[in-house]
């Protein structure tokens, strides 16, 4: 009777039940340490889910960029928030209805953009047999070896992901440059005692 | 081994895989567990040796050698204190957020050719994603334990993971691209035969980017001189200094079990992983083709070197540890920010020229080039090997679809 049972729905059902609880979680708990801490639980069943699909590479990179992100976001959040050990943060009844209001929308465009695909794709229909991440890196330097979609023009074809990857990394450079430049101490151009000197002497006007 | 279980001994499916999954978990936490009991020992031996001292004696015969279990049955023993003000249940998880974190980078992480919990696609940037996530426990102590020591252990080492994730990273994509693969299995096959074939010795910039990453390494996984989350001389033990007992001890499984991960990691990616410095089974005319005992003892000596060659790591990082006063966390920053970065950058891109330049690496000449000993084997029966030192493996784009992308 056990064979008969499919194990992967069953794990696809633990590790999106608890994706679904943490995220609960998330929401209702009132410390920032411990929503962090939900968080990651949530993204890394998230992670668990793209392992279960084969996905090994979006899977680590769930991992690295979003459970990594949420650790930089929990050390911030506790540096910035925390004037007194455990603080509860409660939410403001306009805040909470806002918010419903928006969790709803988007809900509501997701369930509905899910129950209009019209049939899921059976596990193991277009599964790639050795699933490898060097298509993905050629691709992103611009060479595609994977089997294009019947009907594509052949300039499609060719083109890989090469100029997004540029936009991004551009993007993200001027991101880093940005952030350097908030973070950094901010001078005057003029040491502080000469420039009231200055003030005073033009009479306060410049 | 599933399949064994299933052919020959007639289990059902479900019970033959989650039996392996089993034995699989069972020896991955013998081989942490083990190893720290071994490694406590061995480092307090060791301190004590640069220390001028004669660290334990008497527990178990001359040498002390059982004074490790003696500790455990200690610290079994010990009550389990939480602070008052403490965040019961953060408090609690911490260290086992920080075990898991150590443990699952395991999975991945192969010990001969076939010995590997689950061989990814992905595997260098799995242990890597996976081993940043140890610092989330060490994190949720400091903050739960309610103690300002603990919190600013927390913080410094959050700061300094962070930070060495970067040159960390950027020395763990060199390997990669040498060997075109992020498969862990792939990257040590191609670096068989002899010592020269190593990726210590490709060219001179991954002997420097080695160092490098050992630097990385030690800090990655919080060791003197590293240490600043615990810094005994300011913040009392830093993270772990509200914790007591088997909590405490997770810390230190996670951390010992950590240091064998990063000096496995290092031997995979530079010294050749479980070829040993002479390819001894080869010269021995064993290889794995030529049937499954000779397959097993093939893959018994790997396992033996790779566990030798991250033991000797281990063992490096106690010299250092025992060796080397603490940094402050401006000089950490320093290291970081203003050396290994730049100089993992430029060797970064040194190692890239030099490939498209003089492929095959320095050595070449002297000995059987790396690749093309296993390589054959590796492709399966009828594939085609890929050219020897191609930065990118030209095998896995069939020439039709070469044709296509350049008309």
């Amino acid at each position: 009777m056990l064979a008969a049972i499919n194990w992967h729905s069953i794990l696809f059902l633990v590790f999106a039940g608890l994706a679904c609880a943490f995220a609960v979680a998330v929401v209702v708990a009132d410390n920032i340490v411990r929503m962090a801490f939900y968080l990651v639980l949530a993204l890394g069943s998230t992670a668990g889910l793209f392992f279960l699909a084969g996905a090994e590479f979006i899977g680590a990179m769930q991992l690295m960029i979003y459970v990594g992100g949420t650790l930089v976001l929990l050390v911030f959040g506790v540096m910035l928030t925390a004037q007194a050990p455990f603080i509860s943060i409660k939410t403001s009844t306009n805040d909470r209805v806002l918010a419903g209001v928006v969790g709803a929308a988007l809900l509501a465009v997701l369930l509905q953009a899910a129950f209009s695909v019209e049939a899921w794709r059976r596990p193991g229909v277009g599964q790639v047999a050795n699933p490898s991440a060097t298509p993905l890196g050629m691709a992103l330097l611009g060479v595609r070896v994977d089997d294009p979609p019947a009907g594509t023009s052949p300039s499609l074809v060719r083109s890989g992901y090469l100029l997004p990857f540029e936009i991004v990394s551009v993007h993200l450079l001027v991101v880093l440059v940005g952030a350097a430049y908030l973070a950094r101490a901010k001078r005057r151009r003029t040491p502080r005692g000469i420039e009231t000197a200055d003030v005073a002497a033009s009479g306060g006007s410049r | 081994m599933a399949d064994f279980l299933i052919n020959t001994v007639g289990l059902p499916e479900w019970l033959a895989w989650g039996i392996t999954a089993g034995v699989a978990a069972a020896l991955i936490l013998n081989v942490i567990a083990g190893g720290a009991l071994v490694f406590i020992w061995a480092e307090r031996k060791i301190a004590a040796r640069i220390q001028d001292r004669l660290g334990p004696t008497r527990t178990g015969g001359r040498f002390g050698w059982l004074q490790s279990l003696a500790d455990g049955i200690k610290l079994l023993a010990k009550e389990d204190l939480m602070p008052e003000g403490a965040d019961g249940m953060l408090f609690q998880l911490a260290p086992y957020v920080s075990f898991c974190a150590s443990f699952c980078a395991f999975i991945a992480l192969p010990f001969a050719f076939d010995f590997v919990g689950q061989r990814l696609n992905v595997g260098v940037f799995f242990v890597v994603a996976v081993l940043g996530l140890e610092v989330f426990g060490v994190i949720l102590a400091g903050y739960a334990s309610a103690s300002k020591w603990s919190l600013f252990g927390a913080m410094r080492e959050a700061a300094q993971v962070v930070s060495y994730e970067v040159p960390l990273g950027m020395c763990v994509v060199v390997p990669v691209m040498l060997a075109g693969s992020m498969d862990l299995v792939t990257i040590a096959e191609k670096q068989a035969g002899w010592v020269t074939n190593w990726y210590l010795f490709h060219d001179p910039f991954t002997f420097v980017i080695f160092w490098v990453y050992v630097t990385c390494a030690v800090a990655s996984v919080n060791r003197a001189p590293f240490d600043l989350a615990e810094a005994e001389s300011e913040l009392v033990a830093g993270f772990h200094t509200e914790y007591s007992g088997l909590r405490w001890s997770f810390f230190f499984m996670a951390e010992y079990g950590s240091m064998f991960l990063v000096s496995a990691l290092a031997a995979l990616l530079f010294m050749g992983g479980w070829n040993g410095p002479i390819p001894v089974a080869e010269l021995l005319g064993l290889s794995e083709g030529t049937g499954d005992t000779a397959n097993y003892f093939v893959r018994l000596i790997g396992c033996f070197n790779l566990m030798g060659k991250a033991t000797l790591g281990v063992l490096v990082m106690m010299w250092v540890r025992w060796t080397l006063p603490r940094l402050r966390i401006d000089q950490v920053m320093t290291t970081c920010l203003k050396y290994c970065t730049p100089i993992a950058a430029a060797m970064f891109a040194g190692a890239m020229f030099w490939q498209l330049a003089l492929p095959g690496g320095v050595m070449r000449g002297i000995s059987r080039p790396a690749g093309e000993i296993r390589e054959g084997w590796l492709e399966g029966p009828g594939g085609r090997a890929a050219p020897r030192g191609a930065t990118v493996p030209a095998a896995v784009v069939p020439s039709k679809k070469l044709a296509q992308v350049q008309p």
